[in-house]
C-alpha cells in the first residue's frame, strides 16, 4: 500500500517537474540563454490564472487560458525587452554576452517577484484545479487533478517531441541548437528561429505554471525555488538535453518522495543536492548532457 | 535703560517662551512602525495603527500633540529591523516602537529596547519567549511589552475550545499535531502536548515540517495511518498549501487549532473554497461583539482599507489606545513613566480587557489571558463565511465538517 502510494505520489510530482525544468531545458538548448526568471514566467501564469480564475469569478477554464497568454506575453517580454537587447548590444564584447543575459534575466525574475507581491501581495493562493474530487487507484485515493495534470503534462511532452522530431520547424531548431552558424549561412533567420523558440516555451511555462498553481498553490515568494528546482533538474540532466531533463525530473521526484516518506518530510530535498554534487563530480556534462 | 524699554523686553520674552511652550506642545508625537507590508498580517499591523492614529487625531491627539507615525517596512529581516528600530529611536525621537508579527524579528529587537530605553510593544509575534525574556531581567528590559498572547496561552485557548466543541459536541478522542518549524510553534507544541489530553485529546503524534513544504501528501498519509478525529494545527508561515491539499485529498480527518492564514477573509478565494470547515482560533469573527469596541472597529477598519482586519490589526490598535492612555496619566514622553503607566492598563479594547502580566508572572507584560481578559474566538470556514464557534456565550453557529470527514460514531 505504502510502495503503491509512493509510486503515484512520485508520478505526480515527478511529471510536474519535468513539465516545469522543459521549457528552461528547451531555451538553453536551442538558444544558449539560461533563463533565471524561468520562475517569474510560471508565477506569472499561475497568479494570473488565479486571478481571473477566481478573483474576477470567470472560472477555471478561462483562467487557465489568461494565464496561458500571460506567460507567452511575458516570454515575449522577456526576450523583446531582456534578452535581445543585450545580445544585439555592440557595447558588450561578445564573450561576456552570456554573463550579461545570466545577470539580465536573474534581475529580471527579482522585478517580476517584486511587481507580482506589489499587485497582489506576497501571501500564496491557489490556482482552481480543473476537474475536482478524488478516485481511488487500487485503494490509494488520489485527486483526479493530479491525474490530470499527469495526462496534460504528457500530452504536452508529446507534442513537443513531434514537433522537434516530425517537424520543419523542429529541425530547425534542433539545427539551431547543434550550429547556429551553419543555419544562417544556409539562409535562414536566426531571430525568426529565436523568436519561434521564445513562443514555445511561453507555452509551456505557461502550461506548467497553471498546472503547478493548482497542485502546489502559488505566490511571489515561490519564484527562487522554482527557478532553482529547474535549475537543478537541468543541470543533473545535462543542460538543452530534453531526454535527461525528463530521466532528471523523475530521479529527483522519486528520491524526495521516498525520503518524504521513509524519512521525514522536512529532509525532502536533501538527498537529491547530494546527488547533484555527485553527478557534478563525476559526469560534470548530467545525466545526458552533450557540453 | 528706560521702564519703557524694559517693559517691552520683558514681554517679547515672556511671548517668546509661551510660544516655545506652544510649539512644543503641538510638535506630534512620533511612534513608530516596524512590520512587512507584503505580508497580511505585516499590512494588518500598517493599516491598524493608521486608523487607531486617524481616529486619535481627529478627537484631538495625545494631550492635544497629533500623532505622527513613521512606518518602515523590515522586509522580515532582522538586520533591517534592527536599522530601522534604531533610526526611530536616534533620528524621528519616537516615543515608542510598535509591530512586528515574527517571533524571530521580535527577538532580535529586544535587546536594543532596552539598550535604548524604548518602549517597544510587540503585536502580532506569539513566541513565548518575547515575555520570558522581560521576566528574566525586569528591570533592565521593562520597557518590552508583549502586547498579544503567548503561544503557551494560544494553545490553551486552542485546547479549552477544542473540549467545549470537538470532544464536548463531537465525542473526539484523539489527535495528531502538526506544525511548521518556527520558533513560535516550539512553546505552541509543548503547550498543546500538555493541555490537549487535559482536554480529553490523546496525542497520537506530533509532526513538524519545513515551512517550505510544498507536498503535504506523505505527511496527511502518515496521519491518516494513525486514524487520529482531528488535525490540531500550528501554521502561519503555510497555510493555503495544506489546506487545499487535506480538501483535495479529501482526508477523513477534522482539522482545527491555529492556521493564521485562513484567519484572514481572503482565505476563501485564494484556498478556492478548500477551507470549507476549518478551524482556526483568531482574535475576533465578523460581526461578533468580544466588547463594546469590537465592532466599531471592524467597521472603521472595513470602510478605510476594503478588507477585514487580520489579528495583528486588532492587537496594533489596542497597543496604540493602550500608549496613548499611558503618556496621557504619565503626561510625560520619557520612557519610565509611560512604561511604568502601561503596566498598569486596565481597559476595554477590541479584543477585551487588555491588561499586561506583572513582573512576578512568568510571561512578564504580555498581554492577560482568560474569560475575563482576552481568549480570542475559533472560527470554522462555512459556505465561504467565517462563523464563531467558540466562546460558547459568543458563537453564532455550530460546527460542521464537510462530508469526506469521518467523525466519531457517537456524534
Amino acid at each position: 500500500m505504502l510502495a503503491l502510494q509512493i509510486l503515484i505520489d512520485g508520478f505526480a510530482i515527478s511529471t510536474l517537474y519535468a513539465l516545469g525544468a522543459l521549457g528552461f531545458t528547451l531555451i538553453f538548448g536551442v538558444s544558449g540563454v539560461l533563463n533565471l526568471a524561468h520562475g517569474g514566467l510560471l508565477v506569472v501564469a499561475a497568479m494570473i490564472a488565479w486571478y481571473v480564475g477566481t478573483s474576477l469569478g470567470y472560472g477555471a477554464d478561462w483562467g487557465a487560458l489568461a494565464g496561458l497568454g500571460a506567460a507567452i506575453g511575458a516570454a515575449l517580454l522577456t526576450y523583446g525587452g531582456v534578452v535581445r537587447p543585450i545580445e544585439r548590444s555592440r557595447a558588450i564584447p561578445p564573450r561576456e554576452r552570456e554573463l550579461f543575459v545570466l545577470t539580465a534575466t536573474l534581475l529580471w525574475g527579482v522585478m517580476i517577484q517584486e511587481a507580482l507581491a506589489y499587485a497582489f501581495t506576497d501571501s500564496p493562493v491557489t490556482v482552481q484545479p480543473l476537474i475536482g474530487g478524488t478516485i481511488g487507484i487500487l485503494g490509494v485515493r488520489t485527486p483526479i487533478n493530479e491525474l490530470l495534470i499527469a495526462i496534460i503534462a504528457w500530452a504536452v511532452m508529446g507534442c513537443l517531441w513531434l514537433l522537434v522530431n516530425r517537424t520543419k520547424i523542429g529541425k530547425r531548431l534542433l539545427a539551431a541548437s547543434i550550429n547556429p552558424r551553419a543555419l544562417t549561412l544556409l539562409g535562414f533567420e536566426l531571430g525568426t528561429i529565436y523568436l519561434t523558440v521564445w513562443l514555445i516555451y511561453g507555452v509551456l511555462a505557461g502550461i506548467a505554471g497553471v498546472l503547478l498553481g493548482s497542485f502546489l498553490g502559488t505566490g511571489s515568494d515561490y519564484i527562487p525555488d522554482l527557478t532553482g528546482s529547474a535549475f537543478t533538474i537541468v543541470v543533473l540532466g545535462g543542460l538543452g538535453s530534453v531526454s535527461g531533463t525528463l530521466m532528471a525530473a523523475y530521479v529527483v521526484g522519486y528520491i524526495e518522495t521516498l525520503t518524504a516518506y521513509l524519512i521525514s518530510p522536512s529532509l525532502r530535498d536533501v538527498p537529491a543536492l547530494f546527488l547533484l554534487i555527485i553527478v557534478l563530480y563525476v559526469r560534470p556534462q548530467g545525466l545526458l548532457g552533450r557540453r | 535703560m528706560s521702564r519703557k524699554l524694559c517693559t517691552v523686553l520683558l514681554a517679547g520674552a515672556a511671548s517668546l517662551v509661551v510660544a516655545t511652550a506652544v510649539a512644543q506642545a503641538a510638535k506630534p508625537l512620533v511612534i513608530g512602525i516596524t512590520t512587512e507590508l507584503g505580508t497580511i498580517p505585516g499590512k494588518a499591523i500598517a493599516n491598524g495603527a493608521t486608523l487607531a492614529a486617524d481616529q486619535i487625531n481627529a478627537s484631538g491627539g495625545v494631550d492635544g500633540r497629533q500623532i505622527k507615525l513613521i512606518i518602515e517596512d523590515d522586509h522580515l529581516s532582522t538586520t533591517d529591523a534592527i536599522r530601522s528600530f534604531q533610526r526611530m529611536v536616534k533620528q524621528d525621537h519616537a516615543v515608542a516602537v510598535v509591530g512586528t508579527f515574527v517571533s524571530e524579528v521580535a527577538l532580535a529587537l529586544e535587546p536594543w529596547a532596552a539598550r535604548l530605553h524604548e518602549p517597544y510593544m510587540i503585536t502580532g509575534a506569539a513566541a513565548n519567549e518575547l515575555s520570558e525574556y522581560v521576566h528574566a531581567d525586569y528591570k533592565a528590559r521593562q520597557y518590552i511589552f508583549h502586547a498579544y498572547l503567548p503561544a503557551a496561552d494560544l494553545a490553551r485557548a486552542v485546547c479549552d475550545a477544542s473540549k467545549q466543541t470537538l470532544v464536548d459536541q463531537f465525542h473526539m478522542t484523539t489527535a495528531v499535531v502538526m506544525s511548521e518549524d518556527a520558533a513560535w510553534t516550539k512553546p505552541l507544541d509543548a503547550g498543546y502536548d500538555k493541555c490537549l489530553p487535559t482536554a480529553g485529546l490523546k496525542v497520537l503524534d506530533n509532526i513538524r515540517f519545513a515551512p517550505n513544504t510544498t507536498d503535504f501528501t506523505p505527511i496527511y498519509q502518515k496521519i491518516e495511518a494513525l486514524h487520529p478525529n482531528v488535525i490540531i494545527d500550528g501554521w502561519a508561515h503555510v497555510g493555503v498549501q495544506p489546506t487545499v491539499q487535506w480538501a483535495e485529498q479529501k482526508v477523513p480527518i477534522a482539522m482545527a487549532g491555529i492556521n493564521a492564514q485562513a484567519g484572514s477573509s481572503v482565505f476563501w478565494k485564494a484556498t478556492n473554497g478548500a477551507t470549507e470547515g476549518v478551524i482556526t482560533g483568531n482574535t475576533s469573527a465578523p460581526g461578533v461583539a468580544i466588547t463594546p469596541k469590537t465592532l466599531p472597529f471592524t467597521d472603521a477598519y472595513q470602510k478605510k482599507f476594503g478588507i477585514s482586519p487580520a489579528y495583528s490589526a486588532y492587537s496594533t490598535y489596542d497597543a496604540i489606545y493602550a500608549l496613548k492612555d499611558a503618556i496621557e496619566r504619565a503626561k510625560s514622553t520619557k520612557p519610565l513613566p509611560v512604561v511604568d503607566q502601561l503596566a498598569k492598563t486596565d481597559m476595554v479594547g477590541t479584543q477585551g480587557q487588555i491588561a499586561f502580566e506583572g513582573p512576578s508572572d512568568k510571561f512578564t507584560h504580555a498581554l492577560k489571558y482568560g474569560p475575563k481578559y482576552v481568549t480570542g474566538v475559533a472560527v470554522q470556514w462555512q459556505k465561504g463565511e467565517q462563523k464563531c464557534i467558540w466562546p460558547l456565550n459568543l458563537a453564532n453557529a455550530k460546527p460542521a465538517f464537510p462530508s469526506f470527514v469521518k467523525l466519531p460514531a457517537k456524534s
